[in-house]
């Protein structure tokens, strides 16, 4: 499909969503990452069953983590489409970027940038 | 177990508001089982302090560590070579950890990331309910093991109240009546006359009424 995606997306894959914990999204925002998304397959679809479920409610966790401390909870996502909706893949990832480009660089990246 | 649940971050960022190099110490006994202060929650707190003093430009240290019990002086002692080393300590161990490690570190301050709630168990994954309050007599034997004094809103020792209705309590929807369960257990089994049992009056010396409670085996002390 020659499909195209915002460069600046780094694509980091597990066997299944199920995988991704609450670290490795908090981490990613310690580190400076902008915004975080997890792609799952479509609820229901999961081959270990819940994987998507369960890693929606941590998804939803950090959310609050990060409105608690005062940063943009929009800036982590879960979203579900299968691994034949390419082009759902890529327009997804044009939304994440814009969505992120809107509310601007983290604050957590600003200071790490400022101590270079 | 001792069921706990986190404080707020905002709580906690404004107990280790003045500090810049920290220890927060987790317990691997009951705050690990009902997933508040295990290792997994240690990183969680230390990368979300971390990510909010990044923000205000005001970065913290935090080292992690958690040990096999807070509330043994034998297992609190495995961190006196770095406890100094720390600005402060947070523990995310029951209200009983802070306070051994305060009487084994007269020097390092304590603070609870924790809010300690009761003694209770999981019903399903994530939900935790209160089953024992420590009374110190144990009085379950007369009730089918079912406990009157933790489950009852009043705990009433003689029988439902008003506002027990189709098994629930008054308090709230989610509350069972524990009385309902006491009678129609007493019930299904024939034995409701077991109810009618002259009781003496509970001696409640041995529950906190009594002061702070100590528990002494003989044969173990040295």
């Amino acid at each position: 499909m020659r499909l195209s995606y915002p460069s600046n997306i780094k694509v980091i894959q597990v066997p299944c969503t199920g995988r991704v914990d609450i670290l490795h999204l908090l981490n990613a925002i310690e580190n400076g990452a902008d915004g975080v998304y997890v792609a799952g397959c479509l609820e229901g679809e999961c081959h270990y069953l819940t994987g998507n479920i369960k890693t929606r409610k941590k998804v939803n966790y950090v959310k609050k983590v990060l409105q608690e401390i005062g940063i943009e909870p929009e800036r982590v996502e879960m979203f579900n489409l299968s691994s034949a909706m390419g082009l759902r893949f890529a327009e997804i990832a044009r939304e994440m970027d814009e969505k992120i480009k809107a509310l601007g660089p983290t604050p957590v990246k600003k200071k790490k940038a400022a101590d270079q | 177990m001792i069921v706990a649940d986190r404080k707020s971050l905002e709580e906690i960022l404004s107990m280790v508001k003045d500090y810049k190099n920290i220890l927060i110490l987790g317990c691997k006994g009951c705050v690990t089982v009902c997933n508040v202060g295990g290792v997994k929650e240690v990183e969680i707190l230390a990368s979300a302090l971390r990510i909010a003093r990044q923000k205000e430009e005001n970065e913290i240290t935090i080292e992690t560590k958690v040990i096999e019990r807070q509330c043994d002086n034998e297992y609190v002692a495995q961190i006196k070579d770095s406890v100094g080393s720390y600005e402060a300590v947070v523990s995310m161990a029951c209200g009983v950890g802070p306070q051994f490690l305060s009487e084994a570190y007269k020097e390092q301050k304590f603070y609870p990331a924790v809010n300690t709630t009761f003694f209770g168990g999981a019903v399903s994954h994530g939900i935790w309910e209160e089953r024992c309050a420590g009374c110190g007599t144990c009085i379950i034997h007369d009730f089918d093991g079912l406990c009157p004094v933790a489950r009852c809103a009043k705990s009433l020792l003689h029988g439902p109240c008003g506002g027990s209705s189709k098994g629930k309590c008054e308090i709230t929807k989610e509350t069972i009546c524990i009385w309902d369960s006491i009678v129609s257990k007493k019930m299904e089994q024939g034995r409701l006359n077991d109810l009618l049992k002259v009781r003496p009056v509970k001696d409640w010396r041995t529950a906190r009424d009594g002061g702070p409670r100590r528990s002494i085996r003989e044969e173990l002390t040295k």
